[in-house]
């Protein structure tokens, strides 16, 4: 899969419309935007869109949707400060700013014929759906497809019903826990890193695609190490607050990289020693 | 090989250990079976069992004043539950050895069930079965740490 070109001047956003709102949790909801252009948004699987709220700021984030319906551009978003909770008091019919798609994606064609492990944290989960949803939607093309998911608690869960679908298929491992819960609960009561434990796989032949919080993806490369899975078969999704999204202005610096230019999405090995760097 | 000797082997705890070693351990060893809601281990009870699960889940629990059972973890086939016969708790060793946790069938569970007082005493007499196993149970509590130490963060709580 290549990435595709902005359709866009990257740095003047386009206007979208909000078609639908969904209310995933109390502080999380997911837009659902008419593309910008009749052409309709094509993106791959992993990469951002810089989404401006009128009076209020821009922030990347992470798309969503399904690739194969350019006709939707789909984000899923935390109100965690000052601009996402500006987009939360959004409605259906409200119009943002959009540039993009912006970055790298998650490493789909290298991945054929290959087993597929996604690790999800949280909403981590989001960025990755774009690639679950093509791996689904072209299961032919890799070979074993499972997906880990954790959340904090069972009131946490993001796309739930998804998930429940995607379980009930007989092509699709999917194992999804908490990290704390009451006796009500049926499911499972663990940490990520203790579903890579258990998980059957063929580490020589699996391409791992993480995303959550650092800390959450630092314990499952552990684990993923533990299972033998090299490290040039695990591919991370990292954040870093952003200005220009394209490479100019320097502020998503992680190393020698740009955020948003050489990732979000990067090859584990390439990165291993800043994973580890504090403050970077 | 007896079956319980080629149930121990297969069981990943002890996978890789010598045949002679899962045959000194069949000597502690019996196959049992819980239906769900049965307990395994009781908080407080003796601690006389270690389980390696073969099939089925099984709830860890702790029960707070005012809150009721609080589920810490699940495990399931391929882990093992109840390490205080191990004495590494730093209890008296006067006293008997207690269990810290409930643990609580979630499905029909199907577990090797040694017995604790057997396999130290065996481990005492085998300083290389000793060692061996002592190995794994640090490596599995070391396992255990990092596990609660990544829940204690709490890291989904708010964070992108
Ligand atoms: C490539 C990329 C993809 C992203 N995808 C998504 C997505 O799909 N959905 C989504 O909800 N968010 C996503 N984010 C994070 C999102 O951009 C930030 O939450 C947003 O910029 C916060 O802006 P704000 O003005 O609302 O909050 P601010 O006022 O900027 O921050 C509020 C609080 O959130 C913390 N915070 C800000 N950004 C982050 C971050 N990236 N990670 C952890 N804590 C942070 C701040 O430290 C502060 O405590 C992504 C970020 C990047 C770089
Ligand atoms: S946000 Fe400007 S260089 Fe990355």
């Amino acid at each position: 899969m290549t990435t595709p070109i902005p359709l866009f001047d990257p740095m003047v956003p386009a206007f979208a419309r909000i078609s639908r709102v969904d209310r995933e949790l109390p502080d999380v909801f997911t837009w659902h935007l008419a593309a910008p252009s009749g052409a309709g948004f094509s993106f791959a699987p992993g990469q951002f869109n810089m989404l401006y709220a009128f009076g209020a700021g821009e922030v990347p984030i992470s798309i969503s949707g399904d690739p194969n319906r350019p006709e939707e551009l789909v984000h899923t978003i935390r109100a965690v400060g000052a601009v996402t909770r500006a987009m939360q008091g959004l409605r259906k019919g409200d119009t943002i700013g959009v540039r993009g798609p912006f970055g790298s994606a998650w490493p789909l064609a290298e991945a054929r014929d290959q087993d597929l492990l996604f690790v999800a944290g949280g909403l981590g989960v989001a960025p990755l759906r774009p690639a679950i949803l093509h791996a689904l939607a072209a299961r032919s093309l890799y070979r074993r497809v499972i997906v880990l998911a954790g959340f904090r608690s069972p009131a946490d869960f993001i796309f739930r019903k998804e998930l429940e679908r995607w379980r009930s298929r007989f092509d699709v491992t999917v194992e999804v826990t908490v990290d704390r819960a009451d006796t009500s609960f049926r499911g499972t009561v663990a940490v990520v890193p203790a579903l890579i434990a258990e998980v059957e796989l063929d580490p020589a032949a699996t391409v791992a695609l993480l995303c959550g919080p650092e800390v959450m993806m630092r314990f499952a490369v552990r684990e993923l190490e533990r299972r033998g899975v090299p490290h040039e078969r695990i591919h991370v999704s990292m954040e870093r607050s952003m200005k220009c999204g394209v490479g100019f202005c320097g502020h998503c610096q992680y190393g020698p990289t740009f955020v948003c230019k050489d990732g979000p999405v990067y090859r584990f090995d390439r990165i291993e020693r800043l994973f580890y760097v504090r403050e970077i | 090989m007896d079956d319980l000797a080629r149930l121990l082997a297969a069981h990943p705890f002890l996978d890789g250990l010598g045949r002679a070693h899962h045959a000194v351990l069949v000597g502690c060893t019996k196959n049992v079976r819980f239906q769900p809601g049965q307990f395994l281990l009781r908080e407080g009870e003796e601690a006389r069992t270690f389980y390696l699960l073969r099939a089925g889940r099984a709830s860890l629990e702790v029960h707070v004043p005012g809150r009721g059972a609080v589920r810490v973890e699940t495990v399931g086939a391929g882990d093992v539950l109840g390490l205080s016969w191990t004495r590494l708790d730093g209890a008296d060793p006067s006293l008997p050895p207690r269990v810290h946790l409930d643990a609580r069938a979630l499905d029909p569970v199907v577990a090797l069930a040694l017995d604790g007082a057997c396999l130290y005493r065996k481990m005492e007499a085998d300083h290389e079965l000793g060692y061996v196993l002592m190995k794994r149970l640090l490596a599995l509590t070391y396992h255990r740490l990092e596990r609660v130490r990544l829940q204690r963060l709490d890291v989904y709580k708010a964070s992108p």
